[in-house]
């Protein structure tokens, strides 16, 4: 198929230090992407037409935090931003995620995860990510911007502020994204935490029609322009309170944009 | 320099000591196992080194530095109390010794297992942190104990250079080491669904790194680590062997059985999450440079064929 073969090509197109083996220092595998973004191809350009804009704004090479709010039940937004920076960009790059704990824990997914770049949500790694000039994805609202149910899908949760002391830290730009349509594909109506804790996960969440399968809803990203803070990482809790507080604002700004646009085409 | 090395007889010992002995120190060994066909120059003293007669070999030749590399992690084939003595016991007597016989410098060999494997435990340990998983995984405490011995000399008594070395695994013609005995057998069993980044050296490497640690006698401790890590089935695959992935329950319920080593359920996690170590540090202070690289060192380790 024609469309497997432009997956190959981006993936030969990556920046990234392969061995012989096709593996790179962290493990991510160059066989395990192939496969990971041949079905993530088909989710993004097929059963969602993702649509991004200011994908300009995502550095092309050097160290990045793509921070952005968490929208639809299960990890669709996670895997559509990680696609839209392969398909978009121009050298592609691989996003770096970070996994929840429980992942880890999983046997395949623990595999799939890390072959792909996807490790699990440590400082000490997004710290060595930033450190080699990669793509970090930073979803600050955790576990619970996850389970935003149906009517909270356009609002945000509080933000961890990690996220700012590392970006300090590391002096990394964060760009803000917002992601909209994923509250709309999963259309949670509760979260159950019983069927969560029979399958090894933290909680299920279920939609008018059962399981979180996602609906062919329209998903779109939209990256705005860096934020780029002053300082060590080693600041009061107060002055990275207001930092956090501008990146959310931004996000929320986004997010309203985006409403405005979606409504209106 | 002279340079005693204490487990001499093992198999990444025995390189070390032609390395050294290349680089043109003189070296004795000890060790209560012989080394039957050991080169022209090399006296191994066959003494136990936790009995009396042990001492007197440090009496007797006065080393400038003393190589230890007389720990084991061998699960099966000792019992843990004896494991135990072996470890601590004989980590003891090496410092305590060296002191006593007027010896400058200690290399203590240690292992990256040290940090533990555990689902929660980052890529790339850095020196300063503490073990973990040891919960999980009680039987390695005896040699977590023997890393923080020697590390304490380092204080508690500074008029002796100690290098303490937390070195990943090793491949190579001796096929000796925790990785070698692992990949043994044509059918390598794996936990399914699992498959953890591993970091070895080539043997020769291994021996390049322990001259270097005697040579230019970094103080403190360091990991010591090779070129790229490699996924474990990758490794398996490599060198010729053929994977078993099998789900871990059937796995815990197999060992002991079918050929499979009795090891403790802890031992699992070794091969379900990696132990990656950032030996930045080493390189540094020694210079240190890997010659063979992690694709080679399995082409070379398939070509050895499988043990029968």
């Amino acid at each position: 198929m024609a469309r497997d073969d432009s997956i190959g090509s981006l993936i030969d197109r990556l920046e990234l230090p392969f061995n012989a083996l096709g593996v790179d220092q962290f493990g991510v595998s160059k066989f395990h992407l192939r496969v990971f973004f041949g079905a993530l191809g088909f989710l993004y350009r097929s059963y969602f037409r993702v649509k991004v804009h200011g994908i300009e704004h995502v550095p092309k090479r050097g160290r990045g935090m793509l921070v952005g709010n968490h929208s639809g039940g299960v990890a669709i937004d996670g895997a559509m931003v990680i696609a839209s920076l392969l398909m978009e960009m121009n050298p592609p790059r691989l996003g770096h995620a970070m996994a929840d704990k429980f992942i880890n824990r999983l046997p395949i997914a623990s595999t799939w995860s890390n072959r792909t770049g996807q490790f699990t949500g440590l400082p000490e790694h997004a710290e060595r990510l930033l450190d080699d000039d990669r793509l970090l994805i930073v979803f600050p609202e955790g576990h619970l911007g996850t389970a935003k149910l149906y009517a909270e899908r356009y609002s945000l949760v509080d933000f961890g502020t990690g996220f700012v002391r590392l970006a300090l830290k590391m002096k990394t730009p964060i760009i803000p994204f917002a992601f909209l349509g994923g509250g709309s594909a999963i259309p949670s109506i509760h979260n159950s935490e019983l069927l969560g804790r029979l399958s090894g996960v933290p909680y299920v969440p279920l939609t008018p029609y059962g399981a979180p399968i996602p609906l062919p809803v329209q998903l779109e990203v939209h990256y705005g322009a860096p934020m780029v803070f002053e300082g060590t990482g080693n600041e009061e809790d107060s002055v990275i309170a207001a930092y956090v507080e501008r990146v959310k604002h931004r996000i929320g700004q986004l997010i309203e944009d985006g409403r405005k646009q979606r409504g209106a085409s | 320099m002279k340079v005693l090395i204490v487990g001499i007889a093992g198999g990444t010992a025995r390189a070390c000591a032609l390395t050294l002995r290349e680089r043109g120190h003189e070296v004795v060994g000890l060790d209560r196992r012989p080394w039957r066909d050991a080169p022209k120059g090399i006296r191994n003293h066959e003494v136990d080194l936790r009995k009396r007669a042990a001492e007197d070999v440090f009496r007797k030749e006065r080393p400038d530095v003393v190589v230890h590399m007389a720990t084991v992690t061998s699960l099966t084939t000792l019992r843990a109390e004896e494991r135990e003595k072996v470890n601590l016991g004989g980590t003891r007597a090496v410092f305590e010794h060296s002191r006593a016989h007027g010896v400058k410098h200690v290399v203590f060999v240690g292992r990256h297992t040290y940090y533990g494997a555990g689902p929660d435990s980052p890529m790339y340990h850095v020196e300063d942190e503490p073990p973990m998983a040891l919960g999980s995984f009680p039987e390695l405490g005896d040699l977590v104990a023997a890393d923080l011995y020697a590390a304490n000399q380092l204080w508690r008594h500074p008029e002796l250079n100690v290098s303490i070395l937390r070195f990943c695994y090793t491949l190579g013609p001796s096929r000796t080491g925790t990785l070698a005995t692992f990949l043994r057998g044509k059918r390598v069993p794996l936990v399914f669904g699992y498959d953890p980044l591993f970091q070895y050296l080539y043997e020769q490497d291994f021996a390049t790194a322990v001259s270097l640690a005697v040579e230019k006698k970094p103080r403190g401790v360091y990991n010591v680590a090779g070129p790229k890590p490699v996924p474990l089935s990758v490794i398996v695959s490599e060198t010729g062997r053929t994977r078993v992935p099998v789900p871990e329950p059937l796995l815990e319920a197999m060992l002991g059985r079918f050929g499979l080593p009795s090891l403790p359920k802890g031992a699992l996690g070794h091969i379900k999450y990696p132990v990656v170590v950032d030996a930045t540090a080493f390189v540094k202070a020694t210079g240190f440079e890997w010659e063979v690289d992690e694709v080679e060192t399995l082409q070379r380790y398939r070509a050895l064929g499988v043990e029968r």
